[in-house]
């Protein structure tokens, strides 16, 4: 399966292996850091950002694909929909279906409103669902919620936005503690303690997991819990646009059946998105670990409407996706192997980092590495060694069948058994840091009756995000949005729905001079190939 | 010249590079996905697909996105399967074996076929499981089970009309609520939370100044 330079490279993992586990690799400064992530990280390179011509955060810049989806006009501006004949008519209209929406709808629907889940594929194909490693709580003794901030605050560049990170580190355990009474499996020894591990940029052990099918346990629980409390579902639906009354606030969206074509209108007194985040999108050309939808969708509809967003110029990308073999090139190999034991190691077997920087950090090392020589190449271009066979070394045989069958499993169907050899890897671009910006009780600041929660929220992480915070995020902000969503629904009158913004965005673009062709949102990443 | 594979799409022969999985393959073709797609990664279920390669009668079931195509390979995917959920308070259930007599009681018509094992994408034991379940034996199903992903290839082969993947999950979240033991430090935690314990603590970090913030955490103590 391995190409002979990678199994001469393989020689010099095994011959370091011994010496390098006696030791720990040294992490590095401040200094350090901040000399990498200026040098390395793709957040750095101007060629992949263009500044926003119109509305809310015109000036600022975006990855370039972002911005072209923010300067291209809505599908619907040539359409003619009548929008007095409702299709649907709610309390609370959800879009999305992954872990944040479907947290929102269980709340909303537990205080009593009458709520809609609407998703452009099924509920549940979602990032929520392919989320590996696992899920923050500081909920050890030896741990406080102060230590998670000061982590996450840190890890995040000093730019999260207090009051969020505030309800982040504060409502975790409850999070964890809803999620087990839901009935999610989380590893825990024969006393009912948690397993818990380190990820990148923690000081405290304070990973949940279910094995390394976190995201998909929570998923398919709370899936299930939507389904039984027969929460209307809509799915191969997307929003395709909010819709205003006369006051300025969302009076619903109008939907489109993504098989048939037809367009739909559903009136809602408040209106979540929680369309998740954006990897689809392809930024800087790298390969995404994320799911088939995931194309900023609700970043477009927020912001035609008027919502600012925060610091849409900052992306994650997973120091390691897969490098090689090519068919599952860019997906995920959980954070959680480094957390039990395994080393990135370059071409000469060398361990040039220590192996649980924060994601940022560790991204930006593997591309150094890989730039300067030290990366083996593979068919679609360079990666290092994730020195597996370390984990069993360290914690005994069958560690990787009971910890990370998902992973063990990906790799055994290319015939690469990663008990006995280590994996190539490469950074992915894996979470979109940015998004919507939102007050501490989950509002957008410019827009009263529409909340944003999960992935499609900016300013909860600041500018880097930890492992594990993220399945966090969609609970508490989910759950939270919910309930706000339900309880304002009852003091909401709306007007008449109207879609005048996106003829007034229409008018801002033709201002601007800036009229990029195609609509947006993009929904679906176009990946079929048309020889002519 | 890439190396190329003949591959049948819902019987259409089409030309293909050989080191595609079925579902870019797909995409190569000229197809746009919006059924039998969604992770991409092995982890949603969504790609449930059903496959014969020429010359052999065997019926092969996998994930289009975790399969490689390969010469002769006939193709339909699954867009979707009517699985059999039945709905719950699950606050309302107790982990008793009477549970799956309620609500999923074809299990019991199992005829020990196998053919779901033999189905399963993720290559577990399933009817294994669904002998575990049969028994009331929940932790165990639900172990057993873990890995599933929902494509429903079990349930489409089961003589018994048994939704699998169903009765797996109810297993899991009966384990996962009732028969796991309890999380003392959690509980513990939650009740500090709510009682006030660190909103002053909480509030002085939140008010301290960048570099302060700084200075803390890069001198922060790392847990071993």
């Amino acid at each position: 399966m391995f190409t002979p330079e990678m199994l001469e490279s393989i020689k010099k993992v095994e011959a370091t292996r011994a010496e390098r586990m006696a030791t720990e690799p040294r992490r590095m400064t401040a200094e350090e850091k901040s000399e990498l992530l200026k040098a390395y990280h793709p957040d750095y390179r101007p060629e992949g950002f263009k500044e926003i011509l119109v509305g809310p955060n015109k000036g600022q810049k975006a990855p370039v694909e972002l911005t072209n989806l923010i300067h291209s006009n809505s599908r619907l501006l040539n359409e003619n929909i009548d929008l007095s004949k409702i299709d649907y008519d709610v309390d609370v209209l959800v879009i999305g279906g992954g872990g944040a929406g479907a947290s929102a709808a269980i709340e909303a629907h537990e205080a009593g409103a009458n709520v809609m889940v609407v998703t452009k594929l099924r509920i549940g194909d979602a990032n929520t669902m392919m989320a590996e490693g696992g899920i923050q709580a500081a909920d050890k003794e030896n741990d406080s919620p102060v230590q998670h901030y000061l982590d996450a605050f840190g890890g995040g560049h000093f730019a999260a936005r207090p009051e969020l990170l505030r309800r982040l580190v504060m409502e975790a355990p409850d999070a964890i503690a809803w999620l087990n009474k839901l009935g999610v499996m989380f590893d825990k020894d024969e006393d009912g303690r948690m397993v818990t591990t380190h990820g990148g940029g923690t000081s405290r052990k304070r990973m949940h997991a279910c094995k390394d099918y976190s995201g998909a346990e929570i998923m398919r629980t709370v899936r299930d819990e939507v389904l039984n409390r027969k929460i209307p579902v809509v799915e191969f639906t997307s929003a395709v646009e909010l819709l205003k009354d006369e006051f300025g606030q969302v009076a619903g969206a109008v939907l489109l059946n993504m098989e048939t074509g037809d367009y739909m209108v559903a009136r809602a007194k408040t209106v979540i998105i929680a369309t998740g985040g954006a990897g689809r999108l392809h930024y800087q050309n790298f390969p995404t670990s994320n799911h088939y939808g995931a194309t900023a969708d609700g970043l477009i509809l927020g912001y035609r409407a008027g919502a600012p967003l925060l610091y849409q110029d900052t992306i994650q990308y997973h120091p390691t996706g897969v490098a090689y073999p090519s068919q599952i090139f860019g997906a995920l190999v959980t954070e959680k192997v480094r957390s039990i034991g395994a080393m990135l190691v370059n071409k000469d077997g060398e361990a040039y980092a220590h192996p649980l920087e924060t994601r940022d950090v560790s991204a930006s090392a593997i591309i150094r590495e890989c730039a300067n020589g030290k990366g083996v190449d593979t068919p679609l271009g360079s990666g290092v060694w994730l020195d597996t066979p370390m984990i069993e070394m360290i914690h005994g045989e069958g560690t990787i069948e009971k910890r990370i069958p998902a992973m063990l499993r990906m790799y055994l169907n290319y015939g690469i058994d990663m008990r006995k050899v280590p994996i190539l890897v490469y950074p992915t671009l894996h979470y979109q840091n940015g998004g919507l910006e939102i007050g501490g009780e989950g509002y957008t600041k410019a827009i009263p009756n529409l909340l944003v929660a999960g992935e499609a929220v900016g300013g909860i992480h600041g500018r880097n995000r930890l492992m594990g915070n993220s399945l966090l995020d969609i609970i508490v902000f989910g759950r939270n949005a919910g309930k706000a969503a339900a309880a304002k629904a009852k003091e909401v009158t709306l007007g008449t729905p109207n879609l005048n913004h996106i003829y007034e965005y229409a008018e801002m673009l033709k201002a601007a001079d800036c009229t990029h062709e195609g609509v947006s949102p993009l929904l679906l990443p176009k990946y079929a190939r048309h020889e002519r | 010249m890439e190396n190329m594979v003949n591959v049948y799409f819902f019987g259409k022969k089409y030309s293909v590079p050989a080191d595609l999985t079925i579902m870019t393959a797909m995409e190569y073709a000229g197809y746009t996905l919006t059924r039998g797609c969604g992770c991409r990664h092995g982890f949603c279920g969504a790609c449930a697909t059903i496959y014969r390669i020429k010359g052999d009668n065997t019926l092969r079931t996998c994930l289009a996105c975790q399969t490689q195509v390969q010469e002769g390979m006939y193709v339909a995917s699954i867009p979707f399967f009517p699985t059999d959920k039945r709905t719950y308070d699950i606050e309302g259930l107790k982990a008793d074996q009477r549970v799956m007599m309620e609500l999923y009681p074809e299990i019991y018509a199992c005829i020990g076929c196998n053919a779901c094992t033999k189905a399963c994408t993720q290559s577990l034991n399933v009817m294994q499981y669904i002998a575990y379940a049969q028994r009331g034996e929940f932790e165990k199903c639900a172990e057993e089970s873990f890995d599933c992903v929902g494509c429903g290839c079990c349930s489409v082969r089961c003589p018994a009309g048994i939704s699998h993947p169903m009765v797996g999950l109810l297993a899991r979240r009966l384990t996962g609520k009732y028969i796991a033991p309890k999380s003392e430090h959690l509980e513990n935690r939650v009740n500090e939370i709510n009682s006030g314990a660190y909103d002053e603590l909480i509030e002085a970090i939140m008010q301290k100044p960048i570099s302060e913030m700084q200075e803390l955490y890069n001198h922060r103590d790392i847990e071993k």
